[in-house]
């Protein structure tokens, strides 16, 4: 059995940055493994180490600063890895939903996986598309937003709770093949021991370009574009305590006690 | 193709708030677009729902009588057919758990762009679409120039539409491929229960991520026993086994409306601002002043929660475990 995973490297601003022109300054952005990605990892692998000869390859879209990320991955158990980029990638304005599912869906195809995990979503442009749109591409089922998993390799059925708003699971039998978006939750990952570490640094890392999977830029083109960012004006009116910490304390005190919700 | 389709939200019998956010979304963009707003409603009582869902703005409503809940092969056929009839400029679906189950599957389907978790939605061509990006720090402005896209709203950014409408309702005969069909809900699980219910305290003492380790959970567990309060939590707390499951705040846990809500370390994302925005007061202690959570809180201290949280215990004649 193999199992794709997608992952990516996401960027989280600091608490204080610029924005320069569409997008954040490079300066104020710190690059970590998207969250979600994190616990589709830990699902692969542990199925992997359950079973007997499952492969676990994991898929990027980014640039050459994401392979500490994918590093990262194989360092925690994946067997392998795939990062997509080339000089058209990386001049593309923006890599909307429908581009990512036909690069990942080329990806697919050549390494034709029985089960493909994503995150739910990516934590700095939060489509949150990406996994269900990638399933459609290619004809798999999917489910979306799993936070357990049951799987029945011999059966093709793998059964999921889906994880709706207000602590509600939905359980569901999808067949496989089939792309499953992972929530935070599911399991715990691990982290990478040094030994992880050591042996990812001799496991394959594959760079890829968009020719070699039959793609060329035309998959780029798209009608949406981002034509503005910019901080929202606040909305706050929030009275704000100033002072050291004894102070902002104190003065959070009286207002509990004020409004008569605690004693003493 | 200037007209707009919308598709309601129900579950286990009822309809979700969203449904009526989309009508109110919807209208605004078909006004925008000189067109009409459709609205269809897919399995379960479907004329129970239209009846419901025949409120101000709404031009046409479409029965879909096909199944009880939700089953995202079933919807994303019978949307790919309504809009063969309607040929809408833009499909309007929830951001929800189950929009996400089958909006990009549908513009997928139909080779057409898809923006998600709009905010705010503008212009008649080409459709400008407001979003957040880096955890709500900022906004952007995204453009569609397409003639047909697929748009989900991020629930409660609308008010929901009301007074009586004047919908025409129609039934919609579906033609549904069971061979296509290829998962099956066989059911629901109440998640949590458990020894307390977050949702009835007067007091929340509610902790995020930035308490960063499991050791230093005791500070909180401290402070809420200073203040007789009741702990809960943002999700990664839960997620990370530090708290159980019951104590999570937020679209997938739990909905507080307690007199005061205390967030200490956590940045108000969307699903957790879900669960606490109905709260009397609320108290943000966080040290970036730009972190969402600042937009809703009535008082907020801006500084280390290590040394606020164990100033505040003494205040109240504890004393801090760290
Ligand atoms: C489908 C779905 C459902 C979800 N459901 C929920 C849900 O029900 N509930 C929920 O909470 N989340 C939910 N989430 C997750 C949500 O998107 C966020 O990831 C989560 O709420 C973030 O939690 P946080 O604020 O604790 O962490 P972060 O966003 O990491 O914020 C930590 C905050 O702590 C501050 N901080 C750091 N150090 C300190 C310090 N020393 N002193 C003071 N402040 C400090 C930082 O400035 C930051 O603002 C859901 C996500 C998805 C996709
Ligand atoms: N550039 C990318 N490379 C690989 N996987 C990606 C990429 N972008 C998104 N994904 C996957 O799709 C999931 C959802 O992302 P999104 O739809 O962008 O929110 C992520 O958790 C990843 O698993």
């Amino acid at each position: 059995m193999k199992i794709l995973v997608t992952v990516k490297e996401v960027a989280e601003a600091e608490d204080d940055f610029e924005i320069d022109g569409l997008d954040i300054d490079e300066r104020y952005l710190e690059y970590d493994l998207n969250e979600w990605d994190d616990y589709a990892v830990e699902e692969a692998v542990s199925i992997a180490e359950e079973g007997d000869d499952v492969e676990v390859v994991s898929v990027t879209v980014g640039p050459e600063r994401a392979e500490e990320t994918v590093r990262m991955a194989l360092a925690k158990g994946v067997d392998r890895a795939i990062r997509v980029w080339d000089d058209d990638l990386a001049t593309a304005e923006m890599l909307d939903v429908g581009a990512k599912a036909d690069i990942l869906a080329a990806v697919v195809e050549e390494e034709d996986p029985d089960l493909v995990f994503t995150g739910v979503q990516a934590n700095d442009d939060a489509f949150g598309a990406t996994g269900v749109a990638l399933a459609e591409t290619i004809g798999f089922e999917w489910a979306a937003v799993v936070n357990r998993l049951d799987l029945d390799v011999e059966g093709g059925v793998a059964s999921v709770h889906r994880e709706l708003e207000g602590g509600v699971d939905e359980l569901t039998d999808v067949e496989t093949p089939a792309v499953l978006t992972i929530q935070t939750g599911i399991n715990e990952p691990r982290y990478a021991s040094l030994r992880g570490i050591r042996q990812a640094q001799r496991k394959p890392l594959d760079v890829k370009e968009l020719g070699d999977y039959g793609l060329d830029s035309s998959v780029l083109e798209t009608p949406v574009s981002r034509t503005a960012m910019y901080v929202p004006e606040t909305e706050s009116d929030a009275t704000v305590f100033e002072g050291d910490a004894e102070e902002t304390a104190g003065q959070l005190a009286d207002l509990l006690r004020d409004k008569g919700v605690v004693e003493g | 193709m200037t007209d707009v389709l919308a598709i309601a939200e129900h579950r286990r019998g009822s309809l979700r708030d969203v449904s009526f956010e989309l009508v109110t979304a919807g209208r605004e963009l078909a006004d925008a677009r000189g067109g009409d707003l459709h609205l269809a409603v897919v399995g379960g009582d479907v004329d129970a729902f239209a009846e419901e869902l025949n409120v101000e703005g709404v031009d046409t409503i479409y029965t879909v009588d096909e199944g009880e809940e939700f089953n995202h092969d079933v919807y994303v056929q019978v949307a790919q057919q309504l809009i063969e009839e309607v040929e809408p400029s833009t499909l309007l679906l929830p951001n929800s758990v189950n929009g996400l189950d089958y909006a990009p599957a549908v513009a997928e389907r139909l080779g057409v762009p898809i923006v998600t978790d709009a905010i705010g939605v503008a212009g008649d061509d080409p459709l400008e679409v407001t979003r957040e990006m880096y955890g709500s720090k900022v906004e952007t402005t995204i453009e569609v120039d397409a003639p047909e896209l697929v748009v989900t709203i991020r629930s409660t950014e609308w008010d929901g539409a009301e007074g009586e409408g004047s919908a025409d309702v129609q039934s919609f005969e579906a033609d549904v491929d069971e061979s296509q069909v290829r998962s099956t809900v066989t059911g629901f699980e109440e998640a949590g229960g458990g020894d307390v219910d977050i949702a009835d305290a007067d007091v929340l003492v509610s902790v995020g991520r930035g308490i960063d380790e499991e050791e230093n959970i005791v500070l909180v567990e401290k402070l809420a026993e200073a203040l007789d309060a009741t702990l809960s939590s943002s999700r990664p707390i839960v997620d990370n086994g530090w708290l159980p499951k019951n104590r999570q705040v937020g679209q997938s846990g739990k909905v507080v409306t307690p007199k005061v809500y205390i967030a200490i370390g956590i940045s108000g994302a969307v699903q957790h601002v879900a669960g606490m925005k109905g709260s009397e007061t609320i108290v943000a202690i966080n040290t970036d002043p730009n972190a969402p959570i600042n937009d809703l809180a009535d008082y907020a201290i801006h500084d280390d929660l290590f040394d606020v949280v164990p100033a505040l215990i003494e205040e109240f004649g504890g004393e801090s475990p760290l």
